[in-house]
């Protein structure tokens, strides 16, 4: 069966007509791996034997007249910063680098309840704090559109195995951007949903106010069927929502007639790379031909988003990790002779750059005599940003907006300028501040051939709107592209 | 202490909630098994794992907070106290801090300065206030002796980790080691009557800190605290105290200054030691939980708690002492445990005599409870039974001394009075023949008390009544014995 382009929908209509089976789609899967994941180091493990194994039993199960649950037979690949079960679960840190959870998150054990098959856990900035996937200890992914450049971050991974058909779906973490950035990167759809719309149970925490899994795929149909599996309240995390969970693929009409779309006039500012700024514009107006309602919203705080990122952000981390102290599990300095050499040693040697970067950020900004300037500051900057998309979402049912500045840009160009590389997130951070869902949609190419994406934001616990005009764009306006690898 | 210092006090109490399960997990939170088998990944601080708040742990808390005064916030916010310790797994603490679970207590109690027997000298009741009581998890801990490899190693065991505990932080408003040990004792009382801890120090479930200064009697400025740890039994509370305190009134009348640092109570060498200065003091970064939402408690929810509280020691020891009029010592054993004054009220009722009641409870009792090794929980004779034996001394159906016998041989058996005295030969002779061939041969005994007796001197009765009991071994019927007496001597 052919990988490229397989979305859910063909795969298990291949499964109903017997064209196809699972254990054939997941061998023809791990063949893909083999051959191109030298080159694009998407994964980091590959659970190929456990996945053929549970291929075949899902294979006998089909044969004695199963159902197809949801995601029935779906490779799907997870962010190495997900808890599976007995699988080693990294991080992309060299401090996780032998880390066999006991247990697996929720999220995991929803998709696999709904049929899905695990291929392999895949690569991302370590701890998901970067934006470009060159901060993993395991080395950069590559973008599969063009290698020089980078997949985005932090579920580069994840975006890229989906881009290149190493799974048909994937699951990433969202905390800044970090599902719709490497999405639009990719070329392909990432939906960060709402804060507490899934559960963080198992998802290793970056910043826990606004980590939220989210799914990659490649279309908005088979993000709708992933969301459906994994949201949902989880009495394991006291902040998932107990709102009911709709149906999500009902949702998908493929009729947006009246939509209103809100286009922020601070969106269009300078810094927004110019063909990022046509592609958006023309995207703006394939809505309009669809039936929506362009109109001009205001988000009048945006620009303290960033400063109140990295500052909610990095506190929220520099306590996260504090557990990685070679006391219990993972890496530990073996040279360290006193308790403070061993915390200080292994933390050191155990942790790359930026990580460590913003641990220092968040232990300072923490600190006392300073928490008030800046993370109590911070808290109140949030409160504001929420007040302008609850203002907004008064004119709009929809915002619509770049999902990063820039194209993906070339491995090793802003490495040396952290500040440069944060601005690439200067688009999705304030979703996660203020808790809202948003989807990176592709939205064209640059003349180079690398993808663009169009984000889509809704108000809390509107994903099916996103979805449904998401779906409804991709319809009409499908990209029919694939990466030359 | 020097007569023109005074010192200042204020104390900081962990006690450890008896909830069944963990604060943020199921794991069991009762300890004994082997180390760290009591663990899951919440609790293990794994990544990805997430806290979820015990209920148990918010009704325990309420019933400790209602029961030292305290005003409970409907909504309180947990906070994340960030150290590293190997027997801290997550690398923080989660705590409350700027939003506590309850604020603004007091209680107010009977307290003494003691002579050096160690009696109270006189009892005064004062009010002690209550800055906040807030709700927290323990962490594990650490084990430097006795395992395979101590010499080069240290272990850690997580089972106490994810502990719940509440911290009960007091105003300063100890001025002396007595008073401090009075209020500890009062809130360990306080925290078992409300069923929420077992209070039990040694083995770690009430555990306390104390910072002391001292200044010029009658100064308003407080003087530079140090903080004391370690002070886990009431004999460690009051001696590193003094110690503590005369420590600081010394170096200051030598000119010396008193610096800000945490000291550690040696108890061997009756000392404490200083364990971190000010500059080493944590900077906690303190920060709201973001994975807990904020603890909301109603109204309704409150007052549903108070009302299965019971009452508390010190209205329950005002109660008796009152009621049954009681000495402040008596009132304060009986209250001792709420099983204690139960049990003293429920003889008292069978008995229908408080007052003897309260006397053979609080002698023979407690000497059989303390030889016996056991507690009032354990007590072999039931309160009814109790009773009913200090009913038959109190109506001379037995005397005092058969009834210390009596008292024994139930304790020893569990058998009722009634039975023993059956058992023991000290049943009363009711059989009116017998009490007459007994009544007659007292009188020929006492030919001349007879003769005075005939004469009108009618005192004497009493005199015949108590060498009859005297003949039978205090066996015969009071009553029985008057009526024949009488019929005999006005014959
Ligand atoms: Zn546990």
């Amino acid at each position: 069966m052919e990988l490229v382009g397989l979305t859910v929908d063909k795969f298990h209509s291949a499964l109903k007509s017997g064209e196809t089976t699972v254990e054939a789609v997941c061998k023809a899967t791990f063949d893909r791996i083999e051959k191109l994941n030298p080159d694009l180091n998407v994964y980091l493990t590959v659970t190929k034997d456990s996945a053929l194994e549970r291929a075949r039993q899902l294979d006998q199960q089909l044969a004695a007249g199963a159902e197809l649950s949801p995601l029935f037979g779906v490779p799907t690949a997870i962010k190495d910063n997900i808890c599976t079960k007995d699988v080693r679960t990294t991080c992309a840190s060299k401090i996780l680098d032998t880390f066999k959870p006991p247990y697996s998150a929720t999220v995991v054990e929803r998709l696999e309840a709904a049929g899905a098959v695990v291929v392999g856990k895949a690569n991302c900035d370590e701890f998901a704090m970067g934006s470009s996937n060159e901060n993993s200890a395991y080395g950069s992914v590559r973008n599969p559109w063009n290698l020089e450049h980078v997949p985005g971050g932090s579920s580069g991974g994840s975006a890229a195995a989906v881009a290149a058909d190493l799974c048909i779906v994937a699951l990433g973490s969202d905390t800044g951007g970090s599902v719709r950035e490497p999405a639009s990167f990719c070329g392909v759809t990432g939906l960060k949903p709402t804060y507490g719309r899934v559960s963080r149970y198992g998802l290793v925490a970056f910043g826990s106010s606004l980590d939220q899994v989210g799914p990659i795929s490649k279309n908005a149909a088979d993000s709708a069927r992933v969301l459906g599996v994994i949201a949902g309240r989880d009495w394991h995390d006291s902040t998932s929502s107990e709102i009911s969970v709709p149906d999500y693929l009902a949702a998908l009409t493929g009729d947006i007639k009246g939509l209103k779309l809100g286009v922020p006039k601070e969106a269009f500012v300078e810094g927004l790379h110019p063909e990022v700024k046509a592609r958006i514009q023309e995207s703006i107006k394939n809505f309009e031909s669809l039936g929506a309602e362009i109109v001009e919203v205001s988000l009048p705080h945006s620009e303290y988003a960033i400063a109140d990122y990295y500052i909610i952000a990095t506190a929220e981390a520099s306590s996260n990790l504090a557990r990685y102290d070679g006391v219990k599990y993972g890496f530990r300095d073996a040279d360290a002779k006193t308790l403070q050499e061993m915390y200080k040693k292994t933390r050191d040697h155990g942790f790359g750059s930026e990580v460590k970067r913003r641990i220092m950020l968040g232990t300072y900004v923490l600190s006392s005599g300073y928490y008030d300037a800046y993370y109590l500051k911070a808290q109140k900057i949030r409160t504001i940003l929420e007040q302008d998309f609850r203002k907004a979402f008064e004119a709009c049912d929809l915002i619509v907006m770049p999902t990063a500045p820039v194209p993906p840009f070339k491995l090793g160009e802003k490495t040396d300028d952290p500040l440069a590389m944060y601005l690439a997130d200067i688009y999705t951070v304030t979703i996660n501040l203020v808790g809202v869902p948003g989807i990176s949609i592709p939205s064209g190419f640059t003349s180079d051939g690398l993808p663009i994406g169009c984000q889509l934001i809704a108000p809390h616990f509107e994903e099916a709107r996103l979805l449904q005009a998401a779906d409804a764009y991709e319809r009409s306006y499908p990209s029919n592209r694939y990466p030359n690898i | 202490m020097d007569k023109d210092f005074e010192a200042v006090i204020g104390l900081e109490i962990h006690a450890q909630l008896k909830t069944r399960t963990k604060i943020f997990c199921t794991c069991s939170a009762i300890f004994g098994g082997e180390p760290n088998s009591d663990t899951c990944p919440v609790c293990l601080g794994l990544p990805g794992a997430l806290p979820v708040l015990n209920k148990e742990v918010v009704s325990m808390a309420t019933k400790a907070a209602l029961a030292l005064n305290l005003h409970i916030n409907h909504e309180s916010i947990f906070a994340r106290k960030n150290y590293f310790y190997p027997d801290l797994p997550k690398g923080y603490q989660i705590s409350q801090y700027d939003r506590p679970f309850s604020e603004r207590g007091w209680v107010e109690i009977p307290t003494s300065e003691r002579d050096e027997q160690g009696r109270a000298v006189e009892w005064k009741k004062k009010r002690f206030h209550i800055t906040r009581l807030h709700i927290e998890e323990d962490a594990g801990k650490s084990i430097h002796d006795g395992m395979p490899q101590s010499a080069t190693k240290s272990y850690v065991n997580l089972n106490r980790s994810g502990v719940p505990l509440v911290e009960i932080v007091s105003e300063p408003d100890f001025r002396s080691s007595w008073e401090a040990y009075d209020y500890v004792q009062y809130l360990r009382k306080t925290l078992l009557y409300a069923g929420v801890c077992d209070g039990n120090m040694e083995e770690g479930s009430l555990r306390c800190d104390a910072n002391v200064s001292v200044r010029l009697r009658g100064a308003e400025k407080f003087g530079t605290k140090a903080e004391i740890k370690n002070l886990n039994s009431f004999r460690f509370l009051q001696k590193a105290l003094d110690y503590e305190i005369d420590r600081q009134i010394k170096t200051i009348k030598e000119g010396g200054k008193i610096t800000q640092e945490t000291r550690l109570w040696n108890d061997k060498e009756g000392k404490t030691y200083v364990m971190r200065s000010k500059e080493e003091a944590h900077d906690y970064r303190y920060f709201p939980e973001p994975d807990l939402p904020p603890l909301t408690v109603s109204t309704q929810y409150i007052e549903d708690i108070s009302q299965h509280l019971p009452e508390l020691p010190e209205a329950r020891r005002e109660r008796l002492q009152h009621l049954y009029e009681l000495t402040m010592e008596e009132s304060m054993l009986l209250t001792q445990t709420k099983e204690m004054a139960d049990y003293y009220e429920q003889v008292t009722e069978a008995s229908g005599n408080a007052r003897l009641a309260a006397n053979w409870v609080l002698s023979e009792l407690l000497r059989e409870l303390k030889n016996a090794g056991k507690e009032i929980t354990e007590c072999p004779v039931t309160a009814r039974d109790f009773g009913d034996l200090v009913k038959l001394i109190a109506d001379n159906t037995i005397s005092g001394k058969m009834g210390k016998e009596v008292f024994e041989k139930m304790f020893q058996t569990g058998k009722s009075p009634q039975l023993l005295i059956e058992e023991l030969g000290l049943k009363q002779i009711t059989d009116p023949a017998e009490i007459e061939s007994i009544v007659k041969t007292v009188v020929a005994a006492n030919p001349k008390q007879f003769e005075q007796y005939k004469q009108g001197k009618q005192a004497l009765f009493g005199f015949f009544v108590g060498q009859v009991m005297k003949a039978s071994q205090g066996k015969v019927n009071p009553q029985l014995t008057n009526d024949i007496l009488k019929k005999i001597l006005d014959a």
